[in-house]
Parts: structure tokens; sequence; C-alpha cells
């Protein structure tokens, strides 16, 4: 009766609150996506294009069943030639043993997935000369004022450049000094990546100059006191103190990096998410818009994992920095 | 035979739209090997300016420094600077940052001679259970411990003070002044330490220099401190000598005594603390 009554009613404000959180936290944002889906469906019937209607929801997640087929019948279609030219090989061998035989490789057009794939590996090429490039040059600007404003400069001109006014000068001057007998990388890819790091490294190089810039003086007076060595300070105290905004820096341009990549891949005809995209407009048929729309929808999804990825390691890096 | 620190005709002067602001002015002090030095004086002063110059992380203007024999020329690991904010490096544990320093001073013993260095002082001063704990998971009195085990390890021919234990509360502070007298006297390392705190001075050191306010501040007063060590707090604060001592302070600080020079002895009447020296056990804890 009424002795029970207290953790019975803590109970139930307990199993209110957990309802509450599970709403505010799950159930809303699934309302959200719901009454966009609804809303999209209902739109996309109405409006016509010149090869038919807009695609729906369920259009395009059928598209996106497509591409994945597409990829596994592509895949079963390689690993067949591949089985197939073994065959050969060893019935040739065993008919001309002094014979020579040449492995051919396999021709087919990448599918969809092989497209993503090629994105990632230029976004993170391109991340990487950026990082390799902004994060020694924040360094460096950041301990020394005069060379902090001789570098303003070309920070502030460059940094708004769009992607599209770099490839071109990026992409005559690649085909220019780029010319291998045997290229480990296409020029498109080349091309791409070095855009992608053009335009990502502006976040890394502003940050880890701040970063460097405002360290607490009391970290530089225990080097100085200690005498530590150029090598040591900027190693065991400079840049473990601008970890954290180096790394804000880091999450930027990779976002930065994955939005332009896409243009860059379109102009360049990297073989990657971009060029899908361009090539599904040029095609022009009816599976056109829901194809695009997959991409949309793949760009973004990607773009956030590297996000969170990006967040982890900010956060991991910033961990128990409260205070010194 | 001249000081084992020799601070001569040292000066602070910054360059100002108006003319040269003088901070500091006709600053001499000599300390023998083995001394506490406190210099206490109002905020502002330029107490710590003549500390961070003596540790080579301010510029000096005019006068000199001779440490050892040897002129000072810019910082090194041979003066311990504890700072008023611990400065620990809060990515790395509080052995890394003790090592920090032993690695650079004893950069020819073995791996896990360095270590042996490091843990032994964070455990004289009472962190040996905390030796992997990094500062954020340390009280700010704790920290400052860490501060202080890593100015000891150096083995330093001088330990330079600032105010250390400024933003400590009061019961922690006691114990942290504690925690460095002890480990003062086992290594009798020569100490110069700045604060405004009276008692810390008295209790500390065997002088206590009074700088007159700025600007233009130079020494107004020393003060010498006659109790034997090993002190004990209750038994100096029962001592009649230690209000005469402290009123003498006091009334310096409070009439700014701008630019009066002298150096008076306050003896602790050697005589009586022959007889009857402070014997903590006879005296009973205040309250």
């Amino acid at each position: 009766m009424s002795t029970t009554a207290p953790s019975g009613s803590s109970r139930v404000e307990l199993f209110d609150a957990v309802v509450r959180y599970l709403f505010l936290n799950l159930g809303v944002p699934a309302l959200a996506v719901a009454l966009f889906l609804a809303a999209w469906s209902g739109v996309a019937s109405t409006v016509k294009v010149s090869f038919g209607a807009l695609p729906g929801p369920s259009a395009v997640a059928n598209e996106a069943g497509n591409l994945w087929q597409d990829h596994l019948a592509e895949r079963q279609r390689e690993s067949d030639f591949y089985k197939r030219q073994t065959e050969r090989r060893a019935a040739f061998l065993a008919k001309s043993p002094q014979g020579e035989w040449k492995d051919r490789r396999y021709a087919g057009r990448p599918t969809y997935i092989d497209q993503i794939v090629t994105s990632l590996k230029t976004v993170f090429v391109g991340f990487l000369i950026a990082s390799l490039v902004a994060v020694p040059l924040g360094v460096v600007c950041g301990l020394s004022r005069a060379f902090n404003t001789a570098i303003n400069p070309f920070v502030q001109i460059f940094k708004p450049v769009s992607p599209l006014a770099w490839l071109p000068i990026v992409m005559i001057l690649v085909s220019a000094l780029y010319n291998p007998t045997e290229p480990l990388f296409e020029k498109a890819f080349i091309s791409s990546a070095i855009v992608v790091a053009l335009c990502s490294l502006w976040p890394t190089l502003i940050n880890t100059a701040l970063g460097v810039a405002s360290i607490d003086q009391d970290f530089l007076n225990v080097a100085r006191v200690l005498r530590l060595s150029w090598f040591d300070k900027i190693f065991k105290i400079v840049l473990p103190a601008a970890l954290p905004l180096i790394f804000t820096g880091l999450r930027l341009s990779l976002s930065v990096g994955w939005m332009v990549l896409i243009a860059a891949e379109m102009l360049a005809q990297n073989p990657g998410l971009g060029k899908f995209v361009w090539d599904m407009f040029q095609n022009g048929s009816s599976q056109t818009l829901a194809q695009i729309m997959v991409a949309v929808f793949t760009i973004g999804g990607i773009g956030f994992l590297l996000d969170r990825i990006m967040f982890a390691l900010q956060r991991a890096v910033t961990f128990g920095r409260t205070a010194h | 035979m001249s000081a084992y620190l020799d601070i001569s005709q040292l000066a602070k002067i910054y360059p100002s739209p108006k003319g040269p602001a003088v901070i500091v002015q006709n600053f001499d002090l000599k300390v023998e090997q083995g001394e506490f030095i406190t210099v206490i004086g109002h905020s502002g002063c330029g107490k710590s300016t003549v500390l961070m110059m003596v540790a080579g992380l301010s510029e000096i203007s005019e006068g000199g420094i001779i440490l050892a024999g040897k002129e000072l020329d810019g910082p090194g690991p041979d003066r311990g600077v504890v700072f008023q904010s611990p400065s620990l490096l809060p990515w790395l544990s509080a052995l890394d940052n003790v090592l920090l320093g032993v690695n650079q001073v004893f950069n020819s013993a073995t791996k896990a001679e360095r270590r042996a260095i490091a843990e032994y002082y964070l455990t004289v001063v009472g962190l040996g259970d905390a030796l992997d704990k990094r500062p954020g998971e340390l009280s700010q009195g704790m920290r400052q411990r860490v501060g202080i085990a890593r100015a000891f390890a150096l083995k330093p021919k001088m330990l330079l003070l600032d105010e250390p234990f400024g933003m400590l509360d009061s019961l922690t502070r006691y114990e942290l002044q504690q925690v460095l007298v002890d480990l003062w006297r086992r290594n009798r390392i020569t100490a110069m330490m700045v604060t405004h705190d009276v008692d810390e001075a008295i209790f500390l050191s065997d002088r206590i220099v009074c700088m007159t306010d700025g600007p233009a501040a130079e020494v107004g007063e020393i003060v010498e401190v006659n109790f034997p060590h090993p002190r004990d707090r209750a038994a100096i604060m029962e001592h009649p000598d230690y209000y005469r001592l402290r009123a003498r302070l006091i009334e310096f600080l409070e009439i700014h005594a701008h630019r009066r020079s002298g150096h008076a002895v306050v003896p602790a009447a050697p005589a009586d603390a022959a007889d009857q020296p402070p014997q903590p056990e006879l005296i009973a804890p205040a309250a």
C-alpha cells in the first residue's frame, strides 16, 4: 500500500525518464526522416523531367540495390575470367611446354563500389599531402611571427580559390612533369589528389599555427630551463601541446577535401564518385537521377563517417587535458 | 671568499614611450651555499622579476649574477625552477614530467637509473602511488608536489621558487611547506623563494629580503631568522621572537618603507635557543 509507494513511484519516474530519453534521441530523428521520405515521395511523383518522373525514395533504394547487384555480377565475371585463363594456360602449357604464355588482366569496367574505393584512396592521398605540407608549415608559422607574416598573404589569397580553378593548372603541370614510362598512378588520380591537397591544407595550416602560437608560456619556459634541444622542444613540447588544435584543423581539412574531391574527379575524369555522377548525367537514361541520388547519399554518408572518425581521434588526443 | 650566489647592481629596465621604466634597481644580494633566502614585498614590486632574472628567463638589463663562480647567461638546468602554476605537461604522467628533466641532466645514466631518480623524488614528495597519473587527475597541491620533485630531481646548484604555494589553500600550503623544507634539509640546495606570505617566509628561510615598493624597487631590509633547523612550526610560533620578527616584517610592508636601506638582525636570542631548543614532542600542538 502506501509503504511501497515511494519506490514504486521512483521506478515509474525512472521508466518515464528512459522513455523520454529514447524518444528524444531515437524517436525524433526517426520521425524526421520518415516525414522527409514521405514529403519526398509525395513531391517526386508530381515533378516531371525529360526522362520520366523524379525518382522517389523507393526508386532510389531500388537503384542502390541494382548498383550492388551489378558490383557482385562484375566480380563474378572477373573471377570467371581468371578461372578460364588459368584453365587455358594449363591447357596451353600441356600442349606446348616451351611456348610462351602471357597472362592478361581483366579489363572490365569499374563498378560503383570500385569507384567509391578510388574516391577514398584519392581523398586520403590528397589529405596526406595536405597534412605533410600544412603541419610543418603551421609549426614554423606558429613559432616565428616573421614567417607567419610572410606567409599570411598567400593563405588569404589562395584559401578561397575553388578547386575548379586549380584543376586546369594542376592537370597541365602534371601532364608536363609526370611522364614515367610505367606510371604507378594515373594522371587523373594525381591531379585530383593534388587539387584536394591544395584546397584542404588551409584549415590545418591555420589551426596548427594558432595552436603553436598559443602554447602556454610556462611550457616553453620548462623547455628553456631544461635547455631542451630544438628537436626535443618541437617533439616533446610544441607538437603535443598543439595537438588538439592540429586535429581540429585536420578534421576540417578532411571534410573540405572530401567535398572538393567530387568536383575534382568530375573534371579530371578520375574514376571515382565524381566521375560516376558525371557519367550518369551524360547517359541521360531513365535511371540517371536515381543513380545520382544514390551517389549523393553515398557521398553524404561517407563524409559523415570520415568526420566521426576524425572527431573520435580529436577527442582521443584532447582527453584528460583540463589542467596543468 | 666570495658568496655562492652573488647578485650585484642588478636592474630591470623596460623602454617605454615616456623614457625608461625602471622596475628594479641596485639589487645587491650575497647568498651562502646551503642558505634559504626568501624575498618578500608587495605585489608588483618586482620580486618575481629578480627571481626570473636569476633563472635566466628574464633578461638582465644591468648588473650581473654570479653563481658558483660563474656568471649566469640564460636559463639552464643548474637552476631548478618551481613556478607558481605547476606548469606540468598535461599529456605526460607525473613520472614522465619529472623524467623529462632527469633525462636531460643525467643523460649518461642508464634508463633504469634515471627512472629510479624520478621515482625517488616523487616518492619523497608523497606521490609514490601516483607515478602514472596525469596532471589532470591530480589535485592542485599534488601537481605542485610534482613541480617540486621535478626541480629537486635535477640536482640543481640552486632552487628558485616563484610563489610556489600562492594558488593553494592554507592547509595544503602548510603540508607543502613541510615537504619543501624536508627536501631542502636533506639536499641542502641553496634556495631563493619569492612570496608575500610572512609566516611562510619566517618558517622556511634563514634570511628574509624585504623589497621596497616599485617602481625602482630595491632591497629595503634584510632580516635574519635564527631559529635552528629542523624547525617545528608549532614550536616556532610559540617562540617570543616569532612575533617580534613577524611584527617587524609586517611593519615594513605596511609603511612601504621606500628606499630605507639597512641590514638588520633579529636574533632569536641564541642563548635562549641553546637552552631550550624547540622540541616538538614537548610542546603541545596549537589547538
